[in-house]
């Protein structure tokens, strides 16, 4: 039995566990479908919409970088080309000349030089005292006297400062010299290093050997996949090359185009993280939801198939006592085979006693019986044994009607008519107990029962009541009434009462608390199975001292013909 | 009025027994059988039995059996049903094929007597009917009446 028990919970706590995760799933996978594919959409959609800016920016700047130099280189041709060398290698002129355009363009220039086929500078304008400086041997100074201009490459030079330089050539007389102007490294690193976007987001120039041209934001090695792959490709398309590292969140986005004729590379790079933050948060939410979603549903769900198993459990303990009921009425059934049986077994054998002691008499009443003393004692003896025959003969008769064999045919009965004629066998005896009896009778439906059977029943109450009273006389209430589609027939007086101990076993057989040969114990056990049968109900109320009251309530069935009839009504 | 004839079956030997000597004590000519079968031979040999006091439950051919064969063989005789169990069922049922009474065991012996008694004259009663109808018969046929 407890086994059982604790199976079902554990079968319970299971049932449970996997109705809410199949709940869960249910609910769940589509979310999480719909989530995904929305997400896809998002993520291509808006990783095409990041890379295009991407490009878009450094393209963007890639003009704007170049154009600075170009702008810058064209300054200088302008010098060299409307000025002759003899004006630019006075100090004076040349330092007005870097004033005028130290105005123009702030603090671009830093400073202006002209230098002479010897790589000689034979003037200076600025604030180093560079003077006569020899960069014959520079290689800015290689390159710039081979071409008409040349932008140098990122480096310290003689000032220790990093720097690049506009140079330009002019031959003037046969004789090769260059204009130069050194262009301040931290004007022109603002242009690369205002490429910020995000967090994680800078740019930065490399030249062809892989040198920084401007200050990183942190310091990558450009010897390393992918700038070096950059490096290598030698592009010089419009469109940026792109590439991605790593991990989708952990890794990051390059984007890199050449500039200055192919001589440097600007790359952009930023965390993809980063760069899709948007991205990232839409997931985050998204994963939110779906975790409240899923956590919600999962409580619903269980408190849902909590209350669903609670709900079992309660129906499992109301068919518990329904069973425990049925098999308390299948007690009293086979209680009634039983007496069935005793009663045919009982019979003969005490018949066959009475007939004896039937016999002794009758030898007795011819004998000459003068010489036994102890006659009487024998007669009594006898009649004694005749008594206690009959009374085992009653006995078994009670037996036989708790085994419901009596007439048991199925009538239509007016009970009050019944309780009428009940009332009238019973005034009699009521008169000599001092009994009043009062009859409170509503207007019944026609039942149908077995006559003899709800006699019995209401005879029964009568006479447990008149029992009751027997003593001290008082007042025997019988009343019937209608109530819900039940008749309630009650019957109350005002005797003894019933101890409460007493007021769960009065329906038991063979309980009684008459003296013994008074009371058989069976009379109510019968009633409690005939209203049984019958589909009603039989109840008590008992106050010791008080009194006690039995209900009696029989369901009744409407008429046939009567439901026909509304029926046709309803119908029509 | 002579006294009645009546035959005891029951399969309960000492219960015949017994009553066979007392109700041979109060005046009444009787015999016995112990089941169904043999009630109805002895009813071949004995024709001038009337009343049978027939016990509704035994083994074999059964109360209400022999009760509807008796009838049948011989329908003026009278049988009062004897039983450890009674059952208003089988009383109706006895009284369908029937039957003159009905009592339980055990009874009272002078109960017993009077119903005896009452279904021998009963029985009387219709045998001199008939007996009257017959002479009454035989009258008219040899024009006396």
């Amino acid at each position: 039995m407890t086994d059982n028990k604790e199976n079902d919970k554990k079968y319970l706590s299971l049932f449970i566990k996997s109705r809410s995760l199949s709940v869960l799933l249910t609910s769940i996978t589509p979310l999480i479908l719909v989530s995904v594919i929305i997400l896809y959409q998002f993520y291509s959609s808006y990783s095409e919409k990041v890379n295009d800016h991407l490009e878009t920016l450094v393209v963007k700047h890639k003009h704007i970088i170049d154009s600075f130099l170009e702008e810058k280189l064209g300054n200088i041709r302008f010098l060299a080309e409307n000025f002759s060398l003899e004006e630019l290698s006075d100090d004076s002129f040349l330092r007005n000349q870097l004033t005028l355009l130290q105005q123009d363009y702030d603090s671009v220039f830093v400073d202006l030089g002209v230098i002479n086929s010897k790589g000689i500078q034979v003037a200076y304008a600025g604030p180093f005292k560079l003077g006569e400086a020899n960069y014959s041997e520079y290689e800015w100074y290689k390159k710039a006297i081979v071409n008409q201009y040349f932008i140098s490459d990122v480096f310290l030079g003689l000032r220790g400062l990093p720097h690049f330089i506009v140079a330009v050539k002019e031959t003037q007389n046969d004789d090769q010299w260059i204009i130069r102007a050194t262009i301040d490294f931290m004007a022109f690193n603002d242009l690369v290093e205002n490429i910020r976007i995000g967090e994680t987001g800078f740019a930065f120039i490399l030249n062809k050997k892989g040198e920084f041209q401007t200050s990183p934001l942190y310091n990558p090695d450009p010897m390393q996949s992918p700038y070096y792959d950059f490096l290598k490709s030698e592009s010089l398309s419009d469109t940026p090359m792109m590439e991605k590292t790593g991990s989708f969140w952990g890794g990051n986005i390059y984007v890199s185009t050449f500039l200055k004729q192919g001589e440097w590379l600007l790359v952009y790079q930023q965390k993809a993280s980063d760069a899709f933050s948007d991205l990232l948060g839409a997931l985050k939410i998204t994963f939110v939801i779906i975790l409240l979603g899923s956590l919600a549903t999962l409580i619903m769900a269980f408190i849902r198939f909590k209350n669903m198993t609670i709900n079992v459990e309660k129906a499992e303990i109301e068919k518990q006592m329904m069973n425990e009921q049925i098999i308390e009425t299948g007690k009293l059934a086979s209680v009634g085979e039983l007496a069935a049986g005793i009663a045919h077994e009982i019979n003969n054998p005490v018949a066959i006693m009475v007939e004896e002691a039937g016999w002794i008499e009758d030898l007795l009443d011819d004998s000459d019986t003068s010489s036994l003393e102890n006659m009487d004692e024998f007669r009594r003896a006898l009649n004694q044994i005749r008594t206690q025959g009959h009374r085992c003969k009653e006995i078994t008769q009670k037996l036989l009607s708790f085994a419901r064999r009596t007439d048991s045919r199925i009538q239509e009965v007016q009970l009050n008519e019944l309780i009428e004629e009940i009332v009238a066998i019973s005034a009699q005896r009521a008169k000599f107990s001092n009994v009043s009896l009062n009859v409170d009778l509503k207007d019944l439906p026609p039942v149908k029962v077995s006559m003899t059977e709800i006699q019995q029943v209401i005879l029964n109450l009568v006479n447990n009541s008149l029992d009751a009273m027997e003593k001290k006389g008082g007042t025997l209430n019988i009343s019937s009434k209608v109530v819900n589609g039940e008749i309630v027939i009650e019957v109350t007086d005002n005797g003894l009462g019933i101890p409460k101990a007493n007021l769960s076993r009065i329906f038991d057989p063979f309980f009684t608390t008459k003296r013994v040969g008074k009371g058989t114990g069976l009379g109510l056990s019968i009633c409690y199975g005939i209203i049984k049968n019958l589909g009603g109900e039989i109840t008590v109320k008992s106050a010791v001292d008080m009194g006690t009251s039995f209900y009696v309530k029989i369901p009744y069935k409407k008429d046939k013909g009567k439901n026909s009839e509304e029926k046709a009504i309803l119908d029509n | 009025m002579g006294t009645p004839f009546v035959m005891l079956v029951d399969d309960e030997v000492a219960f015949v027994e017994t009553m066979v000597k007392r109700l041979s004590k109060r005046n009444l000519n009787i015999i016995s059988a112990y089941n169904g079968t043999e009630a109805l031979v002895a009813l071949e040999k004995n024709q001038n039995i009337d009343v049978v006091l027939l016990d509704v439950k035994m083994p074999g051919m059964d109360g209400i059996e022999t009760l509807g064969e008796i009838k049948k063989e011989h329908p003026l005789i009278e049988v009062i049903m004897l039983t450890a169990h009674a059952t208003v069922e089988s009383a109706i049922e006895g009284m369908k094929k029937g039957a003159y009474d009905y009592l339980m065991k055990p009874c009272d012996i002078d109960q017993l007597i009077t119903k005896v008694e009452e279904a021998a004259d009963k029985k009387q009663k219709h045998e001199e009917k008939i007996r009257e109808a017959r002479v009454r018969e035989a009258l008219s046929e040899h024009g006396l009446g």
